[in-house]
């Protein structure tokens, strides 16, 4: 049981940390309109809804601190976001079955979308920059249809490695019974 | 039933412990760099290593698919370099001569700082903001290479930014692009001083804002070279900027404003050179 632990946290590791890594040297490269998608929001909604608020929570904190670290002017920032993104979409746990993708679709938009507002108004707004229909259509939107598209690709990924692990996990557990 | 609000509560004392975490640093982190420290250490040994690697490849590719540009395209190049060659050579010969003028004078006026020449240093980018708000990036060169903050970053022959925090080995750069940042610019020809301001809203169209232009009877028009000016504190005094690409008068008739093309292609930055001297250390010095 405890090894089943350790390979979950590693793998959760190295799926936010290739996360990260895409996000600013691959799609960095692939930016359609000077815009890129937001792995990171992708990874932390999913991880909220699909193993409950702590893991949400945790994987937003970890992947918003990565953010901080390497491009943020304050260490936290992002990490808050991200984690309150988290822990807010492991509360629709309840309501989330693997086969339907609406629900997973339609979270992780209105994750990214709230996220774009949030970052726009505590960085540009605050800075008296009130021109906020230009931004909703310069940045927040395109980048909310990218990650759209990106979360077609990536959410089956990450649905695929989480049943592989659950399977293994119970089988582990039940050879102790 | 009890466990389950068992775990939801303890799920709300992570949450809250978390928050609290993330709002602690955020004060703390804005009063002071050194809270930071400690988590520059482990972007160290965790991102970078990965990031320069990714890079490595990237290049790699990069310089494959160059290799296949035919020779005739080549042959057409060097045609038009060697063109260029000529009539730099002529224009060398003049503005030797014109060097020599300005060293007499230099020794006239016992000028004794040449801002010309800065020692510099080359680094690779090795990633790029995670958002699409901010234009900031990394390079692969830190504390441990004797980079510090401040300190100026250019790409060719323009100026591409300045270092504004800096880790064991990897350094966060600020783009002259990025919304938040201000240079203190001139005109070369007239030495008239502006603003330069980055703006998200021209980033698609690759321009950066310039205002606050004294509306005087220099004429200033489309073309004219904007450098950095004599004035800021952080910013070495004659580094090129970019290109006046419009200009209009504003509607006080005091200032005018406009547009400028930067010299630098921030699309596909690869390579930068961080000049080692820093404004501070310059005028330290001569006091």
């Amino acid at each position: 049981m405890k090894a089943m632990k350790i390979k979950r946290f590693f793998i959760t590791a190295v799926i936010i940390i290739a996360a990260y890594l895409l996000q600013c040297t691959v799609f960095s490269s692939l930016e359609l309109a000077g815009i890129k998608p937001n792995l990171l929001i992708i990874i932390t909604a999913s991880f909220g809804f699909m193993r409950g608020s702590r893991e949400g929570m945790l994987v937003g904190f970890v992947s918003g601190l990565l953010a901080d670290i390497q491009f943020g002017d304050m260490i936290g920032f992002y990490a808050l976001i991200y984690l309150l993104i988290g822990f807010i979409n492991g509360l629709f746990q309840r309501l989330y079955f693997d086969e339907d993708i609406k629900l997973p679709l339609f979270l992780i938009s209105i994750s990214e979308f709230v996220y774009g507002i949030i970052v726009y108004f505590l960085t540009y707004l605050l800075r008296s920059d009130f021109n906020f229909l230009l931004y909703l259509n310069k940045i927040i939107l395109p980048e909310l249809i990218y990650t759209i598209v990106i979360t077609l690709v990536l959410y089956p990924l990450i649905l695929f490695i989480n049943h592989k692990l659950e399977a293994e996990e119970k089988r582990s557990a039940s050879k102790f019974v | 039933m009890k466990k389950k609000n068992q775990t939801s509560a303890t799920n709300r004392y992570l949450l809250a412990g978390l928050s609290l975490f993330c709002i602690l640093m955020m004060v703390f982190s804005s009063f002071s760099d050194k809270v930071s420290g400690p988590f520059k250490v482990l972007a160290d040994y965790t991102v970078i290593p990965l990031q320069q690697g990714i890079n490595h490849v990237g290049g790699w590719l990069g310089d494959l698919s160059d290799n296949f540009e035919t020779l005739q395209q080549l042959r057409a190049e060097n045609e038009k370099l060697q063109e260029q060659v000529d009539s730099l050579v002529t224009e060398n010969s003049t503005l030797q001569e014109e060097r020599y003028e300005l060293e007499r004078l230099r020794e006239l006026y016992q000028l004794d700082q040449n801002y010309s020449d800065y020692e510099k240093t080359a680094a690779h980018v090795i990633g790029k903001d995670s958002g699409n708000w901010f234009s900031t990036f990394t390079i692969d060169k830190g504390s441990d290479d004797g980079i510090k903050a401040d300190m100026n970053v250019m790409a060719g022959s323009g100026l591409v930014g300045i270092v504004v925090e800096t880790g064991p080995s990897w350094a966060k750069v600020r783009s002259i692009i990025d919304d938040s940042s201000n240079v203190s610019g001139m005109v070369l020809s007239t030495s008239d001083r502006c603003i330069v301001s980055g703006d998200l809203s021209l980033m698609d169209d690759g321009q950066i804002r310039f205002e606050q232009m004294e509306n005087n009877e220099n004429e200033v028009s489309v073309g004219d070279q904007i450098v950095t000016s004599y004035i800021s504190d952080k910013y070495l005094q004659g580094i090129l900027i970019g290109y006046v690409s419009e200009v209009t008068v504003d509607s006080n008739n005091l200032t005018r404003s406009g547009y400028i093309t930067p010299a630098v292609n921030f699309k596909d930055l690869q390579e930068v050179l961080v000049i080692t001297t820093t404004k501070a250390g310059i005028t330290g010095e001569s006091q």
